[in-house]
């Protein structure tokens, strides 16, 4: 019998401390995914956040290091400049990545560093316990929120692959989305680019994945899927944004 | 025949499998495992069509495909 799915070898075989159906699973196993299909675990160094995902660093077979809080793109670019054959990813959450660490993220892809981004934007803090975050959606109820954000008081959400594929610096941008089979599926398609271009040595290529967050949403994991198609995706639309590949105009 | 293996320990009960199947065949046990969830569990194997949507989209990369 032919496997037609496995677990890939990249990803530790342990239980991860993620809440049951919270999608950074598969973000996870799409990032393994992508390092086993090119063939790159044995020089891949991965970079861990702070935030939901910080215990990262137990879930990949690669080496790992700890970054501080919003700080990783940085620790991404030393590593990459001592090591130029290493391929260097980050994993980072939107409050990690669009908040605190929002000046790393700008300056490493401004200077184009030869890295990979995974950016998992779920909307919200996790791991403080449901906190709104930059990337909070208007009128989205959180604990520092609690009658729903207000654009008057806190502003409204940041697009960061819309900010960052203004610059001269990325290679490669896009959006995507894991709430059906299929999106998991070109959600991977676009993580292995980015790591392809990495290893190409074509420059910055940031990825970021609409992810959930069940228990600080209060929703059933499967409701919380069809709340990222029917209320982020709206707001933050899927798509290329940056391309230095393709022909013509970029998104 | 295609066969599906879910690594019923591993599970967290989260039930994405069972909302993407397309032949609706995987259902909730009414027992727990040992970490205390209701785990995801295959009815009957010979209508499943090797799609492998569960196993993409598991969280927990508990379930494997063969065919």
């Amino acid at each position: 019998m032919a496997k037609v799915f496995e677990r890939p070898k990249a990803l530790a075989d342990v239980v991860t401390h993620y809440c049951p159906g919270c999608t950074h699973g598969i973000i996870h196993r799409l990032v393994a995914e992508a390092i086993d299909d090119l063939g790159i675990l044995d020089r891949t160094i991965g970079v861990a956040p702070v935030g939901c995902a910080v215990l990262a660093y137990n879930y990949f077979e690669c080496d790992m290091q700890e970054a501080a809080h919003g700080r990783a793109p940085a620790v991404c670019t030393g590593i990459k400049r001592v090591r130029p054959e290493a391929i260097v990813f980050s994993y980072q959450g939107d409050g990690d990545l669009a908040s605190i660490g929002a000046g790393e993220i700008v300056h490493a892809a401004a200077r184009g560093e030869n890295i990979t981004v995974i950016f998992v934007n779920n909307g919200i803090y996790g791991m403080t316990g449901g906190q709104m975050a930059p990337t909070t959606l208007v009128g989205h109820k959180t604990t520092t929120s609690p009658y729903g954000r207000d654009p008057k008081l806190q502003g409204y959400p940041v697009r960061i692959a819309e900010m960052l594929a203004t610059l001269d610096g990325p290679a490669y941008i896009e959006r995507v989305a894991v709430y059906t089979p299929q999106l998991v599926m070109k959600a991977k398609q676009a993580i292995k680019r980015a790591f392809a271009n990495q290893v190409e040595g074509k420059g910055f290529s940031l990825i970021e994945v609409l992810s959930t967050c069940p228990t600080n949403w209060g929703m059933a994991p499967v409701d919380a899927l069809k709340r990222v198609a029917n209320e982020m995706v709206p707001y933050y639309p899927l798509g290329v944004y940056k391309d230095i590949d393709a022909k013509g105009e970029d998104k | 025949m295609p066969k599906v293996t879910f690594r019923e320990d591993r599970c967290k009960g989260c039930e994405l499998c069972v909302s993407v199947c397309p032949r609706k065949i995987i259902v909730m046990s009414e027992g727990m495992n040992k970490k205390g969830f209701h785990y995801a569990t295959i009815t009957d194997q010979s209508k499943c069509l090797a799609c492998a949507f569960c196993a993409r989209m598991c969280p927990d990369a508990v379930i494997e495909v063969e065919k």
